[in-house]
């Protein structure tokens, strides 16, 4: 890609991609300087969506900040629920039963692919193709049923426990994900591989689009599909195992070109992966509790905690200051989506307004879990 | 420049078999589920707003007025109030209101009651450009529903 980004400063001009903007999927703000369809410059701007989560963690019980977590990443509540119970399980130390541990790999996978078709969805859709959001959303719609069958909600999931989870699962469930699973292996070559990934349109649009070297993922602490798609293995799930992810035999897709086709791949692929490790767990779904015994009030000691899961969009990670009182001294929350989207405005200089685009569409931004 | 005529045939090919596929899915069922005229029918666990559970026996609330409930939500939308009459060892209710335009439904309040006093209901239907129809007092809607 050649492009003129020199260019006399009278003849740039701003433009202001959202606060809202369909393409931004949110209140993200991008100030551009533009020279005509080339992008000079470009500066996210942050701040619409605040809404003070870890402060509001500081004046409420451990148990009274569940919900607030599914309302960062909304896309992928349930590991964002996951990180936070495990910090929490980790500081006061609470066993949790293995069922439930293996409820929680089912229903996060689940979630996963939920957050991965609608990024799909509404990718295609910022590349100008409608169909492609009907069908990915006709099997969202069935995972959201599933999920809301066992969760009792559709999007903001409230489902775990510490030491556990809220509601067992059933056997219609069971059965349930297995026939979506069958149903979902049977969609993927043809509605999405032959109707778009193999499109010659799409290819054009995301072939050598939107480079990103291994050095500026390191630079910006970039994690999730924006690294492995730029050729770095790196996956919490394998990396720093938690829960009983150890126990099933799944692998981290990586692609080395670090493009948008690239990161698109990656997330592909990934919608398998999580097909295979929901397969596992449901064969090895052991009997058992799903909720250890908890006091209602937990005062864990006085100390620094830190876990971190894989989240669909990078590793999410909490860290946990407490004082030994029965509310967080501090809670600090490291979303992954903050760190992808500040290489954006390195990498979008030079690029065609339309490029950009595609290019940010391939972060797989949710604005909410950047502004928290 | 075969990569050329492969962009060309390839190309051509591929946005041939999409057609296909958008076709053949053209002619299938309608998935979509037709509000308002199809009514879905919500899941045991579906979290409407929370409603008072009535004492099958008494017919009375089974609240005992503890305040849990109160104290475990995290949002504060829950006022409640009771008294003791004169002559009963036990308080019963005289208010319980809900304020619905704070809740997240996350039912902490549920989880903390040990008497089953409350549960989720099955109302999803709301929709109001009032924010006073969001103060929900419980007590008379148990009244109405009996």
């Amino acid at each position: 890609m050649t492009a003129p980004i020199r260019c006399r400063e009278d003849e740039t001009f701003v433009l202001n991609l959202g606060p809202q903007h369909p393409a931004t999927h949110g209140v993200l703000r991008v100030k551009l300087t533009m020279d005509g369809e080339y992008v000079v410059k470009a500066e996210p701007v942050l701040g619409y969506i605040h809404r003070m989560h870890e402060k509001m963690a500081e004046d409420r019980t451990f148990a009274q900040f569940m919900p607030n977590t599914a309302r960062m990443d909304y896309l992928h509540a349930l590991a964002y629920n996951h990180g936070y119970v495990l910090t929490v399980e980790r500081a006061a130390g609470i066993e949790v039963p293995e069922r439930a541990e293996y409820i929680r790999v089912i229903t996060v996978e689940l979630n996963r692919l939920t957050s991965h078709l609608l990024w799909w969805a509404a990718f295609l859709l910022d590349l100008g193709g409608f169909s492609p959001l009907l069908y990915a959303f006709d099997d969202r719609e069935q995972i959201l049923d599933l999920l809301e069958r066992v969760t009792g909600s559709r999007l903001t999931y409230c489902y775990f426990r510490f030491g556990g989870v809220y509601n067992d699962i059933d056997d219609d469930f069971i059965t349930g994900t297995r026939n979506f699973i069958k149903r979902l292996r049977s969609r993927l070559p043809r509605l999405y591989h032959d109707l778009v990934t193999k499109n010659i349109i799409l290819i054009k649009r995301l072939k050598d689009i939107g480079f990103v070297s291994k050095e500026q993922c390191r630079k910006y602490g970039a994690t999730g599909p924006l690294l492995r798609g730029s050729g770095v293995q790196f996956d919490i799930r394998k990396n720093e195992p938690y829960s009983v992810y150890p126990e099933f035999d799944f692998d981290i897709p990586v692609y080395d070109e670090g493009d948008c086709m690239a990161r698109y791949m990656v997330r592909m692929d990934e919608i398998e992966q999580s097909m295979r490790i929901i397969e596992q767990a449901l064969d090895k779904l052991p009997d058992g509790p799903v909720r250890a015994k908890v006091p209602k009030i937990l005062k864990p000691a006085a100390g620094d905690y830190y876990a971190a899961v894989e989240a669909a969009r990078g590793s999410f990670g909490c860290r946990l200051v407490c004082n030994g009182d029965k509310s967080p001294y501090r809670l600090k929350l490291r979303s992954p989506t903050f760190s992808n989207l500040s290489l954006f405005g390195e990498v979008a200089e030079g690029m065609l307004l339309a490029d950009a685009l595609a290019f940010m569409g391939s972060l797989d931004l949710v604005i909410p879990e950047i502004d928290r | 420049m075969s990569e050329y005529w492969n962009d060309i045939f390839g190309g051509t090919k591929s946005l041939l078999v999409g057609l296909g596929i958008t076709a053949r899915e053209f002619f299938k069922p309608v998935v979509t589920e037709q509000y308002p005229w199809e009514v879905p029918v919500m899941t045991p666990r579906f979290r409407g707003h929370i409603e008072l559970v009535k004492n099958a026996e008494t017919g009375k609330p089974n609240c005992v007025v503890c305040g849990m409930c109160m104290r475990s939500c995290p949002s504060g939308c829950i006022t409640l109030a009771g008294k003791k009459p004169e002559g009963e060892k036990k308080k019963v209710l005289t208010q319980y209101e809900l304020d619905f335009t704070k809740c997240s439904l996350c039912g902490s309040c549920i989880e903390s009651c040990n008497f089953n006093a409350i549960q989720f209901s099955k109302d999803y239907n709301l929709a109001s450009t009032r924010k006073e129809d969001y103060l929900f007092d419980l007590l008379k809607r148990l009244e109405e529903q009996s």
